[in-house]
């Protein structure tokens, strides 16, 4: 589904060349939850913007549904959820979740459909005229996720996107993307700062660390694919958490905190 | 070296070869289109003359439809160095007529705005009376008074300097009063509350919070205000019979025909603007780098 | 003292009182537009007295009731006036400059090369005496209004061309993104996002242009104009010392000026209702 290889990626910045990535090599599966964790500066975001070609590597190689990120991003094959909604103020919801459907043409009564759709998927029946500075952060995000199911991409990319929610409304969304994802069947990677968020919706962990940006973990998770918020207090949630924890702290020693 | 380093901070900006490629496009433009635009009078003064003599005459006529820059520039060159300064033909002298003008001007209309402004952020009732008659005034094509007042303040005596002055300060006064008033207004309210649980005094508030704060927004108004003050300085130097300064030169070039004059006192004008807003933009980053502002 | 004086300071202290009191309650809307409106009042009112009271000669400051008498009787010519400069000069040159400004400005937006030249010369240019073009305009284009026209396109075109590259370049990074996972076209990102995003720059930009617009067709006719024109009526008026129809052409052209930017602001807060500017 998607595979990296050996990727390197160096930025050339003012203060001179930052390497986001080295040697970072992965392989994500079709239906696969995968969340990405680390502090600030591991490349988490970095990786996530490779795969969808919104930045290029400097060596190895990316592919994407068997193709180059861009071709997989010109066949319009992923959605991508930004951290901060990035909803236009001027739409309303059900205008802002149009908005990728009227770029890549679809006709007006399918248009209508999809959103209906996609509105009743998120929950947000009710608010479809209204516009993104009436609604709450939570529901704003809710959107946004609409927006990237509205039309048909079986890859999600969503970068931090509960991260400016308190935790309340994060808990609830964690639980309604987990549904989501068992409806949908969607292959999703997911970068979060939270462990707790990455142990609970992932089938694959994958711990990074900054300075170089490298993957120091791989997790395969054994919990079960029907969960409930409750499996936050498992015995074998707390030790995936507690591997996560070592990766993040194993990636830290050569640093000072 | 300071000097030095302003130089080479110029020419690192980045953007030096794509302005540079404008001008010289506009350079280009403007010699080809001096030629069909000349050829008319070119025509009526020579007589049989090849492609090439048209082309020169069109670029050197006496009385041009378009001067060339370069014949703008020789003009302008003749009359600032090679006339006495204090004669009337001196470029200097009409343009130190209007600079004194713009700057008396200018230095009233910050002055009175500043007050203003404060006025406007410290009592409710100038708040609420005046503000909107500012705000009104913007849209109130003001200059078109300038007349008015130079024949008004002549016939009761006062001429030369001041009315010009008086159009001058009421056409930066404006911007001073708006730029002021959001810059002592743009502290947070957290900052605000902050100087309370101090215990200041509103003084206090004022000038370690408020004043700091207006700086940009002051710096920028007075940009504006000092464009603003030229353009009615030169304005007020019409009615008056035009006599003294760049404004009277210009009517001067209309009514003798003399293109190349008008062209040398525009230029001048301009060269005057720009290097009034330049100055002015230096003391903001001065000012600003010492306020840590900037970096 | 006479008793105009007295009359003059007397409404000076009750209009202050009385904006005192209006100002310490609760600004409501009423209050808000009546405040400046007594301040208004009051003010014509002590003009009124202040020529009574002074004997000032009324050549030299006409009272505001003479000023009213001739605006009525004077409507024709104000209206011949009006059109003239205001709807032929600085109407045409206002759509013409705004219009190829943000023409130009899409057309910049797509190289960068271009950016970077234009921009600073553009925001150079903005800063000088455009308006002293006008003998210029006059010697190309003739006495009538098209050379007003011309002052006017001169001015307003580059502030209108700054302030319009300016909003299309100041464009959210995640929003620009979002569009490229779409892969839109160029096309369909301008329509789409950046147009939209660019409007509160646009209409700052038909605001500030909007002014100088007005100085620019009045101030051009100082310059030479034929028997008709609020720049002409303006100069040839102040010649003859008749101040109060200058004052009744000031007044036009003050009406003119706040209705045309009015209209503008209507139309801004209808499009860009989204904007955090226009909501309280």
């Amino acid at each position: 589904m998607i595979s990296v290889q050996s990727v390197d990626l160096t930025f050339e910045t003012n203060d001179g060349p930052v390497q986001a990535l080295k040697d970072v090599s992965l392989d994500v599966k079709q239906g696969d939850f995968v969340s990405f964790i680390g502090p600030s500066g591991c490349g988490k975001t970095t990786l996530l913007r490779a795969i969808a070609a919104l930045e290029n590597p400097t060596s190895g190689k990316l592919s994407v549904n068997g193709r180059t990120p861009d071709e997989a991003r010109r066949s319009r094959e992923y959605g991508y959820v930004f951290q901060a909604a990035g909803l236009y103020p001027w739409r309303t919801v059900a205008g802002n979740i149009k908005l990728p459907l009227e770029i890549m043409g679809y006709l007006k009564a399918e248009k209508e459909e999809r959103v209906k759709k996609v509105i009743e998927l998120v929950e947000l029946t009710g608010f479809e005229r209204k516009f993104p500075w009436q609604l709450s952060g939570g529901m704003q995000q809710r959107a946004s996720i609409a927006r990237a199911l509205a039309f048909d991409a079986n890859i999600l990319l969503m970068d931090e996107p509960f991260g400016a929610l308190d935790e309340i409304v994060r808990d609830r969304l964690n639980g309604e993307l987990l549904n989501l994802w068992k409806q949908t069947k969607k292959t999703i990677c997911f970068v979060t700062h939270s462990i707790p968020e990455a142990v609970f919706l992932s089938t694959k962990i994958v711990v990074m660390s900054p300075r170089p940006g490298r993957i120091t973990d791989v997790i395969e998770s054994p919990l079960p694919e029907n969960r409930t918020l409750e499996i936050r207090d498992s015995k074998e949630f707390i030790k995936i958490a507690q591997r996560v924890r070592e990766g993040l702290k194993a990636g830290h020693t050569d640093e000072i905190l | 070296m300071k000097f030095f380093n302003m130089l080479r901070k110029l020419f690192s900006n980045g953007n030096i070869i794509p302005i540079v490629t404008v001008l010289a496009a506009i350079g280009v433009f403007w010699y080809s289109v001096a030629i069909p635009m000349n050829s008319e009078r070119v025509a009526r003064k020579f007589k049989d003359l090849t492609a090439s003599e048209h082309v020169l005459k069109a670029w050197n006529l006496e009385k041009p439809k378009l001067p060339t820059p370069h014949q703008i520039i020789t003009e302008m060159v003749e009359t600032v160095f090679f006339k006495k300064i204090t004669s009337k033909r001196s470029l200097v002298y009409h343009g130190w007529i209007t600079l004194e003008a713009t700057l008396a001007g200018f230095i009233l209309g910050t002055i009175l705005g500043i007050a203003l402004a404060l006025g406007i952020v410290h009592n409710r009732a100038m708040n609420l009376s005046v503000m909107p008659w500012v705000i009104a005034s913007q849209t109130i094509p003001i200059l078109a008074i300038a007349p008015m007042i130079i024949v008004v303040m002549n016939s009761v005596g006062i001429t030369g300097l001041l009315p010009k002055a008086i159009i001058s300060m009421y056409l930066s006064f404006f911007p001073v009063v708006v730029g002021m008033v959001k810059g002592l207004r743009s502290p947070d309210q957290i900052q605000i509350d902050q100087m309370k649980t101090w215990s200041a005094t509103p003084r206090q508030l004022l000038w370690k919070l408020r004043f700091p704060s207006s700086v940009p927004y002051l710096f920028a108004s007075l940009k504006v205000g000092i464009a603003a003050s030229l353009v009615g300085a030169i304005v007020g130097e019409l009615p008056s019979g035009a006599i003294a300064g760049l404004g009277a030169r210009m009517l001067a070039g209309t009514y003798y025909g003399q293109t190349i004059m008008i062209w040398s006192a525009l230029f001048s004008a301009a060269f005057l603007a720009a290097s009034l807003v330049i100055i002015i933009n230096i003391i903001q980053n001065i000012t600003l780098r010492k306020m840590a502002i900037i970096r | 003292m006479n008793n105009f004086l007295i009359s003059f300071f007397a409404i000076w202290i009750l209009g202050w009182w009385l904006n005192s009191i209006l100002s310490r309650r609760e600004s409501s809307t009423l209050i808000k537009f009546f405040v400046p409106t007594i301040f208004g009042i009051v003010f014509l009112i002590m003009w009124e007295l202040l020529v009574l009271a002074l004997s000032i000669n009324p050549i030299l400051l006409p009272p505001p009731s003479a000023i009213g008498v001739k605006f009525i009787t004077e409507i024709p010519t104000l209206w011949i006036d009006f059109t003239q400069t205001l709807i032929k000069g600085a109407l045409s040159g206002y759509l013409l400059g705004c219009g190829s400004a943000f023409i130009v400005a899409i057309l910049i937006d797509r190289f960068d090369f271009l950016k970077r030249g234009l921009l600073p010369l553009g925001n150079f240019v903005s800063a000088l005496p455009i308006v002293g073009m006008a003998p210029i305009f006059v010697m190309w284009f003739g006495f009538d209004w098209e050379s007003k026209c011309a002052v006017v396109v001169a001015m307003v075109f580059f502030p209108m061309l700054v302030n319009t590259v300016q909003g299309l370049s100041l464009i959210d990074h995640s929003r620009q993104d979002l569009m490229h996972t779409y892969s839109a076209s160029y096309l369909q990102t301008l329509l789409k996002l950046r147009l939209p995003s660019a409007l509160p720059f646009i209409f700052n930009g038909l605001k500030i242009c909007s002014t100088l617009a007005l100085i620019g067709a009045i101030v051009a006719e100082f310059f030479g104009s034929p028997i008709k024109g609020m720049g002409f009526r303006i100069s040839s008026e102040v010649g003859r010392f008749a101040l109060d129809m200058v004052w009744a052409e000031i007044l036009v052209a003050a009406m003119a000026g706040c209705l045309f930017y009015g209209l503008i602001v209507i139309i801004e807060r209808q499009l860009t209702f989204w904007h955090p500017s226009q909501q309280k």
